[in-house]
């Protein structure tokens, strides 16, 4: 090899690694003929399996419990029965099990925090609790806080049949993002007030997503928002995007 | 309503209407249930295959699946239906248009002559039943070639798209990405990018990034930030360099709303885009993407399957003489394509209907994590889609688009494509990748890799 082949092999390599500074994608792998080299087709295989993994988990409300260190919390289903009926009916997800529904007990709530498998258990179990105990403490005193409602099998939208069962004017659901490449644990906390099961759309809503210390979001800066909304969203009497555009400023995206 | 039935095993199977009955007739798909529009057994499903193939293709400009006084796009179909086009097979029933689809008679000047006088539902239709491997031999007869920069579609050749995505538009990283495709020779369909805002100063930012490129490299393609179409519209006026105007669009008034675009909106992104005349080899101007389930997504399906739905939303895209229609098959997930055998047979449907009414058709042939799909379907729907004569796919670095979180085609997979099938790039591109000495002696994508290859330059720029 010349000096000057050495070099250009040299400076080919500077070249992609100072682009992945810039750049998550998986550029500059190389080739083994067409294909990819085994590294690299065993990497995307690995992050492909850790998010099918956090898909197929089970949701295990007792992690999510004893991390709540005995704060109240009430356990319900959706009505989708497992996890293949849930990713193929999303009605299903969005509605109570008409069982659990009984257990939930009406009172004048202030707001519910529902915690919610979604599509990764993982992200759940590691970020829900924490960011549901950091809110509460940032919320003020005189706030009736219904149980927490653990919801096994569960869109976004069950929160508005959680809400509307528990009589509370606002539902904070967090719940296990879709997962990627690259992330397999993000937490999503969806704001919605006075929700309405059925006619509640997602521009009702305000959305914090990639809740996922230390790459993502942290717990308390995510309480932090979350807390500021949700005052907000008394005070207005409203979630969604009318909320999102007053608040943009002090709301810097995740 | 008409009613139509068959008996089958002893027993009579009625559906309501011709929505019901292709709705019935319909491969199994989770959306189609979902939706609550499938057959109730597999036996249901076969009779009313039985009663579809009885079907003239006349009663389906007699019977519109979604009323012509409540929506644009079947009085666009019913409208624009040739009937000079479609005297050849005016006589058929669907089972047919079927046999005579795979008969010799059905070559490619013949396919071509008669895709005017075929309505969406009368393609959907035959296309439910065909199997997969009909699918594909007819698809491959058909012949759609269109023109801006490089020419798309002629036998022989694959064309890609391009799709340097990145997470927040950062030039660099945007940069990176379509170095990394350029080297492994990809691009010549388009070099699309899904912008992460539709803001007009980003959208902007980067058409001025990818037309520096093209530019001073003279590369032989063309540029697409896929925005809504009110911002390329806004863009072109303000003198943005735009080649391809994108657009969303679906197979009802109402799901193309939901997109916030109307027939007339299109019109108008048509004439601009037009006016320009920025094409050096063809004046094709425009791109489109669908994909099954946006309509029942939208709740804006009518009642009828997605299947049918999505064939509809080609008479919109055909229209436009577009120089790219792809439909994003895997991208909407399971509650409507549950696993990869669903997304492949889905993929070969929308191919063949594309192709089969004019469309210079192309795939993203992806899926999500949340989908029942790995790496190895996407190679199977890619030969499939190969060998069936797409006319381009959408790749990615390394398949993993890391703004919109799904696994599509990598860059690597169109190079296993092109040589496993002998498939070249597009005439003007392929030129041009051995001017700059990336061919090899085989007419394959040379590894360039460590030898300071002088379009690095590209990267080298930007990752000071």
């Amino acid at each position: 090899m010349t000096e000057r082949q050495v070099m250009a092999l040299e400076s080919d390599a500077a070249l992609w690694n100072s682009l992945r500074r810039h750049t998550q994608a998986r550029i500059g792998l190389g080739r083994a003929g067409s294909a990819l080299p085994t590294r690299h087709r065993l990497e995307l295989q690995a992050a492909h399996a850790a998010a099918r993994d956090a898909v197929h988990s089970p949701f295990d409300p007792d992690v999510v419990a004893s991390a709540l260190a005995g704060a109240a919390t009430i356990r319900v289903r959706s009505a989708a029965p497992d996890r293949l009926t849930y990713l193929q009916r999303p009605d299903l997800g969005r509605r109570l099990h008409d069982v659990d529904r009984a257990h939930l007990p009406r009172d004048g709530w202030d707001v519910v925090f529902v915690v919610a498998d979604g599509l990764s258990s993982r992200a759940v179990h590691e970020h829900a609790a924490a960011v549901v105990r950091a809110t509460t403490q940032r919320l003020p005193s005189d706030w009736r806080v219904a149980p927490v409602v653990l919801a096994e099998q569960a869109r976004v939208a069950l929160g508005d049949d959680i809400a509307h069962a528990l009589g509370a004017k606002m539902a904070v659901v967090l719940i296990g993002e879709r997962p990627g490449m690259s992330a397999a644990d993000s937490l999503g906390a969806y704001l919605t007030y006075d929700p309405r099961p059925g006619r509640t759309t997602d521009a009702d809503r305000n959305c914090l997503s990639n809740i996922r210390p230390p790459l993502g979001l942290s717990h308390t800066a995510a309480a932090t928002k979350l807390a500021t909304l949700m005052r907000r969203a008394r005070d207005l009497g409203r979630t969604g995007i009318s909320l999102k555009d007053e608040s943009t400023s002090a709301l810097p995206q995740p | 309503m008409t009613t139509y039935s068959a008996t089958l095993g002893g027993r009579t199977y009625s559906f309501a209407g011709l929505a019901g009955l292709l709705a019935a007739a319909s491969p199994e798909r989770s959306g189609d249930r979902l939706a609550g529009l499938a057959a109730d057994s597999a036996q249901a499903r076969v009779a009313a295959r039985w009663a579809l193939a009885e079907v003239p293709l006349a009663r389906f400009l007699a019977e519109p699946v979604i009323p012509y006084e409540t929506d644009d796009v079947t009085r666009l179909i019913v409208d624009s239906h040739d009937a000079a086009a479609f005297a050849p097979v005016s006589g058929l029933t669907v089972g047919e248009l079927r046999e005579w689809l795979l008969s010799d008679a059905a070559d490619a000047p013949a396919l071509a002559a008669l895709a005017p006088g075929l309505t969406p539902e009368m393609a959907a239709a035959v296309s439910k039943l065909m199997g997969n491997a009909d699918l594909v031999a007819v698809a491959r007869k058909v012949q759609v070639v269109t023109a801006f920069r490089s020419t798309i579609g002629l036998p022989g050749r694959l064309a890609t798209r391009l799709q340097p995505n990145h997470p927040t538009d950062d030039p660099a990283g945007v940069a990176a990405a379509l170095l990394d495709g350029l080297l492994l020779g990809s691009g010549d369909a388009v070099i699309g990018i899904n912008p992460a805002t539709d803001s007009p100063k980003a959208v902007r930012d980067l058409l001025d990034l990818l037309d520096g490129v093209i530019d001073r490299y003279s590369i032989p393609t063309q540029s697409c930030v896929l925005c809504h179409v009110t911002t390329s519209i806004d863009l072109m006026e303000r003198g943005a360099p735009v080649d391809l105007v994108f657009q969303s669009i679906a197979g009802t008034q109402a799901a193309n709303a939901s997109f916030g675009v109307t027939l007339g909106l299109l019109d108008e992104a048509y004439e601009a885009a037009r006016s320009l005349a920025r094409g050096t080899v063809g004046s094709n101007a425009l791109y489109f993407e669908t994909g099954q389930g946006s309509a029942l997504s939208a709740d804006a399906h009518h009642g009828v399957d997605q299947q049918t739905v999505e064939a509809r939303a080609y008479a919109v895209a055909r229209r436009y003489d577009p120089l790219l229609v792809n439909t994003v098959v895997g991208f909407i997930g399971p509650e409507y394509l549950y696993d990869g055998r669903q997304i492949l047979r889905a993929a070969l449907e929308d191919h063949f209907c594309g192709k089969l009414l004019g469309l210079p058709m192309g795939l993203d042939i992806c899926y999500t994590n949340h989908a029942d799909a790995d790496d190895d379907d996407i190679a199977t729907m890619l030969t499939m889609l190969g060998v069936a004569g797409a006319s381009f796919v959408i790749c990615t670095p390394g398949g993993d688009d890391i703004m919109l979180n799904y696994q599509s085609a990598s860059y690597h997979d169109a190079l296993y494509l092109r040589e496993v099938l002998g498939l070249r790039p597009a005439p003007e591109f392929e030129a041009w990748l051995g001017r700059i000495g990336l061919l090899d002696d085989g007419g394959g994508i040379r590894d360039v890799a460590g030898t300071g290859h002088p379009l690095t330059a590209i990267g080298r720029g930007l990752a000071a």
